[in-house]
């Protein structure tokens, strides 16, 4: 038999799952499918044996763009000084109710 | 040079403040390919492991115990594949861990390669085999890894049903006829030593358990984790009313712990080498099966190119 690889691996793709209305998709891993069909039928398999969603979505991890961790300072870092964006900043008397 | 060094410093001060390493952090190479060995490695056990039990699956002896058994070895396939997905995070295809298994240059759990005989073994397999699983699982959900972490956490949930699984087989044999205790006996008579070998040699033949350790890839020992698993497991089989097949097994008041006898290393090595009962004939299903197997995926992927040329075509015309 042929034991080089192949590279006729499918593409991978990566799973979100809804586990009830009301909430958000999640990601949860992800698979190799063929196309979007069988990455649905898969996943189905794959993430929900055990009634761990309602709704799945899939995407081929190519189409995701992603940010690069060695750019996390200049990305983050900016929001670290801007408490004033947050409602403790904000000095009220102690005494006043529902604010 | 010293920009590494640096990196190195930095990586471990991360780990020691209890950070999770993400695929696209920088790592040190061994960092990586430790990992992929291992998450591969464990991969390839999980996807081996649905040989042996795979094969009692026609012949289960209720309704019940069949349906129990094929969504364990279902569970044993998605297993696998979330630590693959994780694997490959790390940059390692999934064709190239599978060429790795069938060429032998990667490893799969020695216990796989013992063969099961009777209805009986599947009960000692989910009782023992997944019981020593899951005490190194618990353990990995704390890994530093974070994919790695992640996916251990979905088979931690899903593993707990296995081993209650092989427990009740157990249970319903040992309170049976004498000839359903007798099978249960031999059962565990046979999966015992290998189930202790699962934990890998002893620290102290380990050179990369204080790599792993220091990395929080591994935060117990061999030796820490089979003690753990000899002091559960005893009163199981008390409860069971078989007899462990090693004399040495006694409570150790002062250690706290129960004292046991001394593995068959000689064995255990043998069969990581790949000359235990049934190395070959795992290794020949698999391959068969990704043989078998090609036609499929050809299909599939020009199926699938098919189909997105024509949805392009109309897209194109309308």
């Amino acid at each position: 038999m042929n034991k080089e690889t192949d590279k006729m691996e499918y593409p991978i793709f990566e799973v979100f799952i809804r586990s009830k209305n009301g909430l958000e998709h999640r990601h949860v891993g992800s698979l190799h499918a063929a196309d979007p069909e069988m990455a649905m039928e898969n996943a189905r398999d794959v993430y929900t044996r055990r009634q761990e969603g309602v709704s799945i979505w899939v995407v081929e991890s190519k189409n995701i763009t992603a940010s690069n961790p060695e750019k996390s300072d200049e990305l983050f870092d900016p929001a670290q000084d801007k408490v004033y964006r947050h409602p403790t900043f904000y000095d009220l008397p102690i005494e006043l109710k529902h604010i | 040079m010293s920009v590494e060094i640096n990196l190195d410093q930095e990586f471990q001060s991360r780990i020691d403040a209890g950070e999770r390493i993400e695929p696209k952090d920088w790592m040190p190479e061994k960092y990586r390919k430790t990992h992929i060995r291992q998450i591969s490695q464990h991969a390839h056990s999980e996807i081996v492991g649905m040989l042996p039990e795979g094969n009692w699956i026609t012949r289960a002896p209720t309704l019940r115990r069949k349906v129990g058994l094929l969504a364990k070895v279902q569970d044993e396939a998605g297993h696998g594949l979330y630590l693959y997905s994780a694997a490959e995070t790390l940059g390692i295809s999934r064709d190239e861990m599978e060429v790795q298994l069938l060429t032998g240059k990667a490893k799969y759990s020695s216990i796989f390669n013992y063969p099961t005989l009777s209805w009986a073994d599947i009960g000692a397999i989910g009782w023992l085999v997944d019981g020593a699983a899951i005490i190194n699982q618990v353990m990995l959900t704390r890994t530093s890894f974070g994919p790695y972490a992640r996916a251990m956490v979905r088979i931690c949930k899903e593993e707990s049903f296995h081993q209650r699984q092989g427990y009740e087989i157990m249970l319903g044999l040992a309170k049976g006829t004498p000839e359903q205790k007798a099978m249960a006996q031999d059962a565990l008579n046979r999966f015992w030593w290998p189930s202790l070998m699962m934990f890998g040699p002893r620290d102290a033949d380990s050179p990369n358990t204080e790599q792993s350790v220091k990395w929080k890839i591994k935060r117990k020992t061999n030796d820490e984790l089979r003690q753990q698993f000899v002091d559960i497991t005893v009163p199981q089989a008390d409860y069971l009313g078989l007899k462990m097949p090693d004399p040495a097994i006694k409570w150790n008041e002062e250690r706290g712990h129960y004292d046991f006898g001394e593995i068959d290393w000689d064995e255990f090595w043998q069969v990581v080498k790949g000359n235990g009962p049934c190395n070959k004939e795992r290794i020949a299903a698999r391959t068969k099966a990704r043989e078998n197997g090609t036609w499929v995926r050809e299909a599939a992927l020009a199926h699938a190119a098919k189909n997105a040329e024509r949805k392009l075509s109309t897209k194109v015309a309308s």
